[in-house]
């Protein structure tokens, strides 16, 4: 399983990746290979407001719909259209080109309550 | 459905394949093994196999058999010959499916049927409390392990399982001998393709699998086998079928034989025929791409009236977009109707089309 050693990880499978105070967000590589076949991506609208543990996104397989929460406070600042083009990027490249949002994040000391790769190695172990 | 799950007796196969079981009508069964979308393609384009072990097996004999079964049964069991079989439906006295079966006659006084595994118990209690003088019921279900195979190659993996061996023509039955093993094989299927169903004894439908799987089909799980089924509008019992819809309402009635006499529930669906049924059971496709519609959710007109309720939805794999089934008001069930569907609050566009959703090019 691939758990990149520079991301972030939530409990809901979700990594972040940090540049600046953009968090980047996308579902694991774990997560995709539990959903299959995601043929389905809604995004969250850029210039949102959105609370930390918000849900704003839904990635759908075949057989159902899973929510993706916001890990940080913020503002939208962009939604992946190529993932919600083709969705089968969150299943092919889901730590790259199948990113789902970004958020501009109004209190970067939210992330020190995520895991690092080491610990989400463990949980999904 | 409570109590301990039951197991396959394929289940070590399944685990060796990576199958990710789940429960499903009271079993612990595999889902998927990798991809549903792949799976799904290899039954549309070559083979792939089913572990179908769940569903239950009854044996119904005597010489009063045939007719005591079209007592109890929609189609005309009269009608077939040996080695011949009909999908037919079991109704409560308010002609509401209880189940839908597959029967064959074996002989004149030997008939075998494949019926759901979520209503064993209750088809069997329903059957033997109007047993009759003469007639036999036996429930074989814990003896046989059983797989469907199903795809354009299907005959090619046939081949391939049991050398030599006819198949029997669609919708038939027949036993076949092979290294002192028999299988019961019915030529039947809930794809949409060519294909078979066979039942062997319980413990050596292991190796049937892994002869199956070295013949060219590939392990498909549940999941597959509900788009694909969906694809082609065939019912599943528990959602587009219940006790308070008779298959009339269902657009069944192909499989309803009024005219040959009497049977439990008959003279409710011949009052539903001269009375108008209500409701019926349509075909809905979104209008272009677009979430996945799912059972549960509501269907309004385009004016915004909420008519009904999808009983099984999903991502039609062969057609790109959202497919559904549900009982609409008959005098807005029409091939054109348009029609949105509620997802998340959001009404997506659909309508009304043709059954089945997926034609063969």
């Amino acid at each position: 399983m691939n758990v990149p050693e520079s991301f972030r990880y939530t409990s809901d499978h979700e990594w972040v990746s940090i540049e600046g105070d953009i968090a980047t967000v996308g579902v694991t590589d774990h997560a995709q290979e539990e959903l299959t076949d995601v043929v389905f991506v809604e995004l969250p609208d850029a210039g949102r407001a959105v609370s930390k543990g918000e849900a704003i996104a839904v990635v759908e397989s075949v057989k159902a719909a899973s929510d993706i929460f916001s890990p940080v406070t913020g503002e939208v600042t962009e939604g992946n259209a190529a993932a919600e083009g083709e969705p089968a990027l969150v299943n092919t490249d889901p730590h790259g080109t199948g990113w789902i949002f970004k958020v501009r994040m109004s209190d970067p000391s939210e992330l020190d309550g995520m895991m690092n790769a080491a610990a989400y190695r463990e949980l999904i172990s | 459905m409570s109590g301990e799950l039951k197991e396959s007796p394929l289940k070590a196969v399944h685990e060796e394949l990576g199958g990710k079981l789940v429960p499903f009508a009271g079993w612990n069964m595999p889902i998927r093994y990798g991809s549903i979308l792949e799976e799904h393609a290899a039954v549309r384009e070559t083979a792939g196999v089913f572990d179908i072990s769940h569903m239950g097996q009854f044996v119904v004999t005597g010489a009063g058999a045939s007719a005591w079964l079209d007592g109890v049964l929609t189609n005309h069991v009269g009608a077939l010959g040996d080695g011949e079989g009909q999908y037919t439906f079991l109704l409560n006295e308010a002609g509401g499916v209880i189940d839908d079966l597959i029967l064959y006659r074996e002989d004149a006084e030997r008939f075998f049927l494949v019926v759901n595994a979520a209503k064993i118990a209750e088809d069997w209690a329903w059957m033997q409390g109007r047993l009759i003088e003469g007639v036999d019921l036996e429930d074989l279900s814990e003896d046989f392990a059983a797989m469907a195979v199903q795809g354009p190659e299907a005959v090619k993996v046939y081949a391939g399982m049991v050398p030599g061996a006819e198949l029997p023509p669609r919708n038939g039955i027949v036993r076949v001998e092979h290294e002192g093993q028999e299988l019961i094989v019915c030529r039947t299927g809930y794809t949409g393709e060519d294909g078979f169903e066979f039942f062997c004894a319980a413990a050596d439908g292991a190796a049937w699998l892994r002869k199956t799987i070295a013949a060219g089909a590939r392990a498909c799980g549940l999941g597959a086998r509900d788009t694909l089924r969906l694809e082609m509008c065939y019912p599943l019992n528990g959602s587009d079928l219940s006790p308070e819809r008779t298959p009339l309402q269902a657009g069944l009635g192909f499989f309803v034989k009024l005219a040959k006499g009497e049977f439990v529930g008959s003279d409710v669906l011949a009052k539903q025929k001269e009375e108008g049924l209500g409701g019926r059971l349509v075909a809905i496709q979104c209008l272009g791409k677009g979430p996945p519609i799912r059972g549960g959710a509501e269907v309004f007109s385009a004016e915004g009236e909420l008519l009904g309720v999808l009983t099984s939805g999903t991502l039609s794999p062969s057609v790109g977009l959202g497919i559904g089934l549900a009982y609409l008001p008959v005098e807005t069930a029409k091939i054109g109707t348009e029609l949105a569907i509620d997802v998340r609050g959001r009404k997506v566009p659909a309508q009304i089309v043709k059954k089945p959703f997926y034609k063969k090019a």
